[in-house]
């Protein structure tokens, strides 16, 4: 399984990863804002099973890297990992094209199952 | 256990009335993500130019509610808590650790954002390593600093927010 992490925070970045390792330990790159994910999809002709995206981030906030990235993907399943908790950013954020929706602060159990939850409804939908 | 929280005598001021969120945000991102259990002691008012703690991380808020909250550490709570957070050992030299105290900030300012609520955007954190440095505030809004206390040592949320408030002509008869 390809995973692309988009978030500032390196070490956000490592304990999702800890987290997903349980998935079959996943090939996971990593972005640090919305341009630099934007690369690494231009970069990656096969795509990638899922993203975990961060929406509060220099550059390019995740918002916009969704937005972008659903005007050449429909598919790739997105969950957006963010302390953005207001009903309104959440309804803003699925519009744009996320699929699911993780707030910071979680737990590791909460995080696994929200991405097992994704794909498990991705794959359903594409089956 | 944490304590009963009171905004300080003689400021019922916005600042004061927002404590309590920031108050229950630090005790869950610290809880969540850290496993350290956090009390947290009467808030107070910060006298300037008192210096925060050795390592500090600042977010800026904008939108309805505008100004700064600094999460600030002594080093060596900071190391301590960093390390349960991260899951590994990590040095105050190592860049991952003002990263780690950024995203500290941001879930805390982030999540009591959440619960005042309001139309309110934060920065990505700033992080300033160093003893004795100090974070400019609002002129005029009181900055209340909030104690907390930990298993791994003492920490400090200080708090120097108010309400963009658009205030309406004067009607005359």
């Amino acid at each position: 399984m390809k995973i692309l992490m988009v978030d500032d925070s390196r070490t956000m970045r490592n304990i999702q990863k800890n987290v997903l390792k349980t998935l079959g330990d996943p090939a996971c790159t990593e972005a640090g804002d919305g341009l630099e994910a934007l690369t690494c999809v231009a970069s990656q002709p096969n795509g990638f099973d899922l993203m975990l995206v961060d929406w509060n981030m220099p550059n390019m906030d995740g918002l916009t890297f969704v937005k972008r990235l659903r005007e050449k993907d429909k598919t790739t399943p997105v969950i957006m990992v963010t302390t953005e908790a207001e009903k309104s950013r959440i309804i803003e954020a699925i519009k744009a094209g996320v699929n699911n929706y993780v707030i910071k602060p979680f737990t590791p159990d909460s995080l696994l199952e929200r991405v097992k939850q994704t794909l498990a409804k991705c794959n359903s939908v594409a089956a | 256990m944490s304590a009963i929280v009171h905004p300080p005598a003689g400021t019922g001021s916005p600042t004061a009335r927002l404590i309590v969120h920031f108050v229950g945000s630090i005790q869950e991102v610290l809880r969540t993500m850290a496993k350290v259990t956090v009390t947290v002691g009467a808030p107070m008012l910060k006298k300037d130019p008192l210096p925060s703690y050795d390592v500090s991380g600042v977010i800026g808020f904008s939108g309805e509610f505008v100004g700064s909250m600094v999460l600030s550490f002594k080093n060596a709570t900071a190391v301590a808590i960093v390390s349960n957070f991260t899951g590994m050992p990590i040095e105050p030299g190592s860049p991952d650790f003002a990263d780690a105290v950024g995203e500290l900030a941001n879930m805390i300012a982030g999540s009591a954002k959440t619960s005042f609520g309001g139309n309110t955007n934060i920065s990505v954190p700033s992080i300033i390593l160093g003893s004795g440095h100090t974070v400019a505030q609002l002129h005029g809004v009181p900055c209340l600093v909030i104690p907390c206390h930990t298993e791994a040592g003492d920490f400090a949320v200080e708090v120097n927010i108010k309400p963009m408030v658009a205030t309406r002509p004067v009607q005359r008869s």
